[in-house]
């Protein structure tokens, strides 16, 4: 029977499935930041166990580290603690640590890829929601609690059902201004923010195939955001040159030995989903969010739905939702003031994300009226922008170049946006208080970022460039 | 934390809001603890309590007419962050039972891996629910997880829920799936040996 190519990978990792149960699936990569494992790794010690794979799983400091001042002790009481606990955790059972100052340290999901730890038909496992990231490379990649990190630390494997499938094909043409957080963000509009909650999604279709690995990354960054497990895209010639010469990239005979495998890694003719939904690429304009999930985005140059448009019995919740934004129903969002501008996360952190922005605002300053903050997904990225001169155009455009982390996406570290306050944000989720209580999130594309910390409001980058 | 959960009877807090994800259950800021004891007190921090600590009046977990080891929200309940701390702040805060249409994928294991039991019920009887605890706050419901029933103990409407027989094995005896996976080790190092 044809086989999707979700199928293909998941089947490979079994190791036994238990009658009328779950699965034993089999992890070949694990990724681990301070946050969520040391209880994982505490609940281990208390077992008096070793870890059984420790050089399949690779650790970073990224959520709750600071992006100033990195060279200095974190001031933060509870933020040093959780980092030095890492780093003794880290030492204690030999796992490869990328701390803070380490040239390959950042963001999980952006270092992974970068240092060709990502690779097409694998298991990646992280504690951490946005791990479907690394399925843009063609691999099984998905988010879990501190309770499996335990699990994957002590056998290499989780106990899983597997979820039902679903396929999002996405062709044509972009239209000019729309990048690939914009099909995401217009994507998760469509099917709401719980429309892939028990699938794992693949994303495929020309608009896709025609996106660089950054761009879609993006994309499967964003598809927990409308519930699923995961989401992946069959790799191709794009996938394979960019993981080419990577630090942990296979080389010589290996490379070809995985190369031939990797091109086996596609869904196959008549393979069958679940549910499979198809989308114009023409139909899709800048998009931005004006509520508190991502599904409720809309045209930059759109209009907040009418209160009329609601089904009933979501009114309710509707209403919270704008009365929390400080938006009117049937409003529209362009024009609207702006204070911050964030642009970083592993959704949209990368340097071809850095470049976008440097492109635009080149010879150009941000409004008074706003603050910006750029910060590079990895010390690589942050190094890289350094080399192509992308800092100097920020410092001129008078945007504050931060050191990497998670930062003001979940505002774990000082990076808070205030009470109140409205900041356009290149990040994954706008739920209440994620960027600092009471704190108003705006999501969208790095582009569309871009020109509001120019302009200092929500604008339509189609009418600039 | 009580392992094992066999049949519970209790009155039960509703939150009716839809899409609670992880973000309101525990806020990030509290995430930096390296244990998981004490994070019940942070439990919904932003919609319980005002900037300045105090109680906000009308949100249901300080309303003293509501208590119980249930707690129901609306659609879609778990959603966003992976972070298990959510399942800790609930269980810590002394509820066995989440009940909801449905769940956040990631949310429901890490529950389940907690001993949090998360029921996922029809719309309808969501609303049922939701609609005689309103009108009566006593009104007890009774969870049976053997025949994966839930009842509304007054006027015996009831509904079964869907549990894999294997997670349902772990709940009743108090299993988890490291014994499990601990218990199979040599068989996942045959498995290495022929995976690449």
């Amino acid at each position: 029977m044809a086989k999707t190519l979700f199928e293909k990978i998941w089947d490979k990792h079994i190791v036994q499935t238990i009658k009328d149960g779950p699965s034993v699936l089999y992890i070949d990569k694990h990724l681990i930041h301070e946050v969520t494992s040391p209880q994982a790794f505490k609940g281990l010690e208390k077992r008096g166990m070793e870890l059984f794979r420790p050089q399949q799983i690779v650790a970073t400091v990224d959520h709750n580290v600071p992006t100033i001042d990195q060279h200095l002790p974190i001031k933060e009481e509870l933020s040093r603690i959780q980092v030095q606990q890492l780093i003794a955790n880290c030492k204690k059972h030999q796992v490869e640590l990328y701390g803070l100052g380490h040239p390959y340290q950042g963001i999980v999901h952006v270092i992974g890829p970068e240092l060709g730890i990502t690779q097409p038909g694998m298991t990646i496992v992280c504690g951490d929601s946005h791990t479907s990231t690394h399925g843009a490379f063609g691999s099984i990649a998905f988010g879990i609690g501190t309770s499996e990190v335990e699990m994957v630390m002590a056998s290499q494997c989780l106990l899983q059902t597997r979820p039902k499938t679903m396929r999002i094909n996405v062709e044509g043409q972009l239209n000019k201004g729309v990048v690939s957080k914009d099909i995401i963000l217009y994507i998760i509009s469509q099917i709401s923010a719980s429309g892939g909650t028990g699938y794992f999604v693949e994303f495929a279709g020309s608009a896709i195939r025609s996106l660089s690995m950054e761009a879609r990354m993006t994309i499967c960054n964003m598809s927990i955001e409308m519930g699923a497990r995961g989401g992946l895209i069959a790799p191709d010639e794009t996938t394979f040159n960019y993981i080419k010469g990577r630090k942990f990239a296979p080389k010589g005979a290996e490379w070809d030995k995985k190369l031939a495998q990797w091109k086996e890694l596609y869904s196959e003719e008549g393979a069958r989903f679940d549910k499979e939904i198809n989308i114009d690429a023409a139909s899709i304009e800048p998009m931005i969010t004006y509520g508190t999930n991502p599904g409720m985005g809309i045209s930059v140059s759109g209009h907040i739905p009418a209160l009329s448009a609601i089904e009933e019995k979501e009114k309710g919740g509707y209403i919270k939702s704008l009365s929390y934004m400080g938006l009117q129903a049937g409003a529209a969002v362009k024009g609207k003031k702006v204070d911050y501008v964030f642009i970083g996360s592993c959704t949209n952190s990368r340097i071809e994300d850095l470049r976008m922005v440097a492109a635009f605002v080149k010879g150009r300053k941000k409004a008074d009226n706003v603050e910006v903050w750029v910060v590079p997904g990895s010390k690589q990225v942050e190094q890289q922008a350094i080399e192509e001169g992308i800092d100097k155009i920020f410092e001129a455009a008078g945007f504050h170049l931060r050191q990497p982390g998670c930062s003001a996406c979940l505002a774990m570290n000082e990076d808070k946006i205030p009470a109140g306050k409205y900041c356009v944000s290149t990040s994954n989720r706008n739920f209440e208080g994620r960027q600092g209580p009471n704190a108003r999130t705006l999501l969208a594309s790095p582009l569309t970022a871009a020109v509001a910390a120019i302009t200092g409001e929500i604008a339509d980058i189609r009418e600039f460039i | 934390m009580s392992k094992s959960i066999h049949t519970i009877t209790s009155t039960a807090v509703p939150l009716r809001e839809e899409n609670v994800d992880t973000d309101q259950i525990i806020p990030a800021r509290f995430l930096k603890a390296t244990s998981r004891e004490g994070f019940g007190e942070n439990l919904f921090r932003d919609w319980r309590y005002n900037s300045d600590s105090s109680p906000k009046k009308d949100f249901v977990l300080n309303n003293p007419i509501y208590k119980g080891s249930i707690l129901i929200g609306g659609k879609n309940f778990g959603c966003g962050s992976s972070r298990e701390h959510a399942a800790w702040a609930i269980k810590d805060a002394g509820f066995d039972v989440v009940v909801s249409s449905f769940f956040g994928d990631i949310f429901k294991n890490n529950a389940l891996n907690n001993f949090l039991l998360p029921i996922a019920v029809s719309e309808d009887f969501l609303q049922t629910l939701f609609t005689a605890i309103q009108k009566d706050p006593a009104t007890e419901l009774t969870i049976a997880l053997p025949a994966q029933t839930i009842t509304l103990n007054n006027t015996g409407e009831k509904e079964t829920f869907e549990i894999n027989h294997y997670k349902k094995t772990c709940l009743l005896n108090g299993y988890d799936d490291i014994d499990y996976l601990l218990s199979i080790r040599s068989e996942i190092e045959k498995f290495e040996q022929t995976h690449s």
